[in-house]
């Protein structure tokens, strides 16, 4: 009846007891919440079925940051288990460990990196082109939903079963049934296949958006450089993501149904695994960085108050990355034997890379050149970034030399790399992004001082965390050690290692204390300057903060790069503008309701409960008919009605 | 504090952080910088040269932020161009200059990748001695084919003289890596890759497995020992009249998952062990052509 599941699938050990009742203990406080202030009706009618992307993107970034605060929880744990374990076994056991870093890994880039990412979009994009929404609002709940199922289920194994112990990439043979007989890599595979193809969506969605819902005055050559950076991220998903869902559906037929695609026997090739989810792999880094770039552009032009320095070069830059993105994934494994020719060939691309990527770092510093800075708190990530940034670059540069890398590869140099681009990169980017945009959406600014403390304690934490990683790996510590000889010298390291975490920790600390501080002080920090608090450039900053849920009530003129920076040097009085009748996207519980099946699905189909995953598909397919079927999906907002919404904002005075 | 004090404070700790780590990470020698063996030395030696080579990047950019961010802050009221977003002579620099470092970056890459490609044996005037390697569920397995020895997490191996590895596994895919030596190389079941290597120093040095493989992957590491041709082969011989005989019974008992603390040698092994263990993999129709699916075609 309930195929796997049974009572033994409770955690036993200490610190997984502890993290399931850290999961239970949130999910009840949520729900007696709730329930106590009678907010259910609320919640559903305004947060779970909306269809604004506003919404949905403040929701993506919620959930984002409870699963960055589960992930640094991950990552205390590794450093704290390296920083005892010298000559002992530590605190935990080593499949706890493996099952801390999988997780680890698993969670900052599916559902923090990834999350952030589209949060941010999905709140900025449509602003920034002078459009009400996304091209298919309705998907875009949707695939919201598959990513906060996949964010269930991956929570769901602290509580039931386990998780993967085969790393963030789960590579086979050991993720096979053969060496992984558990759920721990099932869980893995349903949670990335739930949020992957929610990201595909997305994907989809925002490129058919950039090309088609932009303000109709404005040409591509005219978009803010966020908006390129997101069409060069969004076709990399619709070219690679589909990749990801092949090769997990591969791997979950083998585990299933005993098939062998990448078992080592019966004519299997494990290679091919390795292959195929890096070609998914790579490109998945430069869709993270990718909008990130983006916001450092619109961060550096506005805080510089200067034009961005060299916007061709930028979009060259940003489709080079992108195409460049997809010749170079066969890096990640230059051990594998692949030969001398395919070796320097995938070498040489990966340092190509640099050059654009190269470009990009001069044109913000001679957009800062001859500018008037200020440093605001968005602008100390951007130093952050610029400088742990090179030295990631740098440090690429070096790995992608075969020679070298057979040297490094899998090392904690190889570690502390790949923190750097996305930690110094990405993770940087959509903070300082968050920073920068947060009066847009609430009407007033986060505090400064808070601000800039967390970022210099992010910054100088990651310094300490990462600089010891790359000595450790130029010692020979290789990955994802629960232990290790204390002859080998390596403890003092790891202890500075985890000093330098729990700077980064306090830089978290700091940051939700700014949050809770400016939410409380939120009269003073509110913006006086009716949307426009940074002197911003791009057309997000011309409607009110925070803005109607329909953006713009007549959609905006955009007349060349920075339209809103030229629109208020002109000084010409604006024209008065006529209102008319506009269409918005109905509320939909669609999207929850699929994704719900699908979790119900996944989860059926981890514990094998064949007859429970069967109603969790047809379910799923039955609700998607349904709902497709019914035409009646909009409704129009009257001229007077936005009247008088523009007057909640003052701003009735712009209109005829 | 004043505003100044804490900016200079904000900028000197993480500096000095980074300064203390540098010195004190020299003191520690590490093992990928203070090689032993011509392979790891050659290895280095690109990575010394690649570095050098990116900080003409690097340098420029750390000074221009370094002095654009003085100079052009708000307060300094200093030259203020705001429509100026457009140069082409600069930017044919700094698409330049990169261009021309990963060019020259490009040829090394393209000639090194050849001249140490691991599957390329030493050009060395002594016979090489062959080990073939094996990873276990949690161990190394070294055989000796020409010795008639085998041994578990130790390679004991003769100084000046090329080894040619031969390594596959018999366990979730392993990396086998003595970093004071030589990079690494995957092992995996039903597969034979191969790594040349050569230790040019006596003494000890530490081998790890740098691909997790399962639960007792931490104490997946061997000692490798360089000693003189002369110690080797009495070594061999003393290895050789031992009474441990690695039959494949003993041998299935010892590939299942444990792991040891101290080395084990044998006086001999099942003749053709090591293609047997490669061969438990292969399709189950003998009658195929089977070198196809080896990785020997270098």
């Amino acid at each position: 009846m309930f195929g796997r599941l049974s009572l033994d699938a409770l955690p036993t050990e200490l610190v997984t007891i502890g993290g399931a009742l850290t999961m239970i203990g949130g999910a009840c406080t949520i729900i007696i919440a709730l329930t106590y202030f009678k907010k259910w009706g609320w919640l559903w009618k305004n947060w779970l079925t909306s269809q604004d992307p506003k919404k949905i993107g403040t929701m993506y970034i919620i959930l984002s940051i409870v699963m960055l605060l589960r992930g640094a929880g991950d990552a205390l744990m590794i450093r704290a288990q390296q920083a005892i374990a010298s000559g002992n076994s530590g605190f935990l056991s080593s499949d706890t460990f493996q099952q801390v870093f999988s997780a680890h890994g698993t969670i900052m880039i599916f559902f923090v990196a990834m999350g952030l990412m589209f949060g941010i979009i999905n709140l900025v994009l449509p602003l920034q082109l002078g459009t009400r929404d996304v091209a298919f609002p309705f998907l875009n709940s949707l695939s919201f939903w598959l990513f906060v199922a996949g964010f269930i289920l991956i929570n769901t194994s602290l509580v039931i079963g386990e998780f993967s112990t085969a790393g963030w990439l789960a590579y086979p043979p050991l993720s096979g049934l053969e060496y992984s007989p558990g759920v721990g890599v099932d869980y893995w595979i349903w949670a990335l296949q739930l949020s992957g193809l929610g990201s595909l969506i997305s994907g989809i969605n925002f490129f058919v958006t950039i090309i088609k819902m932009r303000a109709p005055s404005m040409k591509l050559m005219d978009m803010p450089i966020f908006a390129w950076s997101v069409l060069g991220a969004m076709a990399l998903v619709m070219a690679v993501f589909p990749i990801l869902t092949v090769t997990l559906a591969l791997l979950s037929l083998d585990r299933l149904m005993g098939m062998h695609f990448f078992t080592s026997t019966h004519g299997g090739n494990p290679m091919m695994y390795i292959n195929l989810i890096w070609a998914w792999g790579h490109p998945e880094v430069y869709i993270l960085v990718l909008p990130a770039f983006g916001i450092y552009s619109e961060i550096v032009a506005t805080f510089s108050k200067k034009k961005l320095f060299g916007y061709k070069s930028m979009v060259w830059a940003i489709m080079s990355i992108t195409i460049l993105s997809f010749l170079v994934w066969l890096h990640h494994f230059f051990t594998m034997g692949g030969g001398a020719n395919v070796n320097a060939f995938f070498g040489i691309m990966t340092m190509v890379i640099a050059i654009p990527t190269g470009v990009k770092v001069f044109n913000w510093l001679f957009t800062m050149f001859r500018g008037r800075i200020s440093f605001t708190s968005p602008m100390i990530w951007f130093l952050g970034f610029i400088t742990t940034f090179t030295i990631g670059g740098m440090t690429g540069v070096l790995l992608a030399v075969p020679a070298i890398d057979f040297q490094v590869h899998n090392s904690l140099f190889l570690v502390a790399h790949f923190h750097n681009m996305i930690i110094g990169g990405v993770v940087f980017g959509y903070m300082a992004g968050l920073t920068y945009w947060f009066p847009k959406f609430t009407g007033f600014k986060l505090h400064e001082g808070l601000g800039k403390l967390a970022a210099w304690l992010w910054i100088t934490g990651f310094v300490t965390a990462f600089g010891p990683l790359y000595v450790l790996g130029l010692m020979g510590a290789t990955r994802r050690l629960d232990h290790y000889d204390a002859s080998l010298g390596w403890q003092w390291l790891f202890i500075v290692a985890a000093f330098g975490l729990l700077m980064i920790l306090s830089g978290v600390a700091t940051q939700i204390l700014q949050l809770a501080y400016s939410i409380y002080r939120r009269k003073q920090l509110v913006d006086t300057t009716g949307g426009d608090p940074w002197d911003g450039r791009t057309l997000e900053w011309a409607t009110a903060s925070p803005p109607p849920h329909y953006n713009f009530a007549v959609i905006p003129e955009a007349s060349g790069i920075d339209s809103f920076w030229a629109q208020k040097q002109s000084k010409k009085k604006a024209k008065k503008l006529k209102l008319e009748p506009i269409v918005m996207p109905k509320n939909t519980g669609a999207g929850i309701i699929i994704a719900g099946f699908s979790f119900v699905m996944s989860f059926a189909l981890i514990w094998h409960i064949w007859w429970l995953a069967i109603i969790g598909f047809v379910g799923a397919i039955i609700t998607l008919i349904t709902h497709l079927t019914n035409d009646d999906h909009e409704y129009v907002i009257s001229p007077l009605e936005l009247k008088r919404e523009e007057a909640k904002a003052g701003r009735e005075g712009l209109y005829l | 504090m004043s505003k100044k004090i804490l900016t200079v404070l904000a900028i000197l700790i993480p500096l000095s952080i980074v300064a203390g780590l540098i010195i004190y990470g020299a003191k520690l020698q590490p093992a990928i910088l203070v090689p032993s063996g011509e392979i790891a030395r050659r290895q280095y030696e690109i990575l010394r040269f690649a570095f050098w080579l990116s900080m003409i990047v690097i340098i420029p950019v750390f000074g221009l932020l370094i002095f654009i961010s003085l100079r052009y802050r708000a307060s300094k009221k200093a030259k203020y161009t705001p429509d100026w977003a457009h140069n082409n002579q600069l930017e044919a620099v700094w698409w330049g200059i990169p261009i021309v470092i990963i060019l020259i970056l490009s040829i090394i890459t393209w000639r090194t990748s050849h001249t140490l490609d691991p599957y390329k044996p030493l050009d060395k005037a002594t016979r090489p001695l062959e080990v073939q390697v094996v990873s276990l569920q949690w161990k190394w397995l070294f055989i000796y084919p020409e010795q008639n020895i085998a041994t578990i997490n130790y390679l004991k191996i003769p100084k000046d003289t090329p080894i040619n590895l031969k390594i596959t596994s018999d366990a979730p895919m392993n990396s086998f890596w003595i970093p004071k030596l030589a990079g690494q190389i995957y092992t995996m079941n039903g597969m034979s890759t191969k790594l040349h290597i050569i230790a040019n120093e006596y003494g000890d040095f530490e081998g790890y497995s740098a691909n997790i493989s399962g639960e007792g992957f931490a104490d997946m590491k061997f000692l490798v020992n360089s000693s003189s041709p002369e110690q080797f082969e009495s070594w061999a011989n003393v290895t050789r009249y031992q009474d441990n005989f690695l039959s494949l019974d003993r041998y299935k008992l010892l590939s299942q998952p444990s792991t040891i603390e101290e080395p084990e040698y044998f006086s001999g092994f099942q003749p053709g062990l090591y293609n047997t263990i490669i061969e438990k993999y292969m399709p189950m129709y003998p009658n195929q052509n089977r070198s196809h699916h080896q990785m020997e075609s270098y």
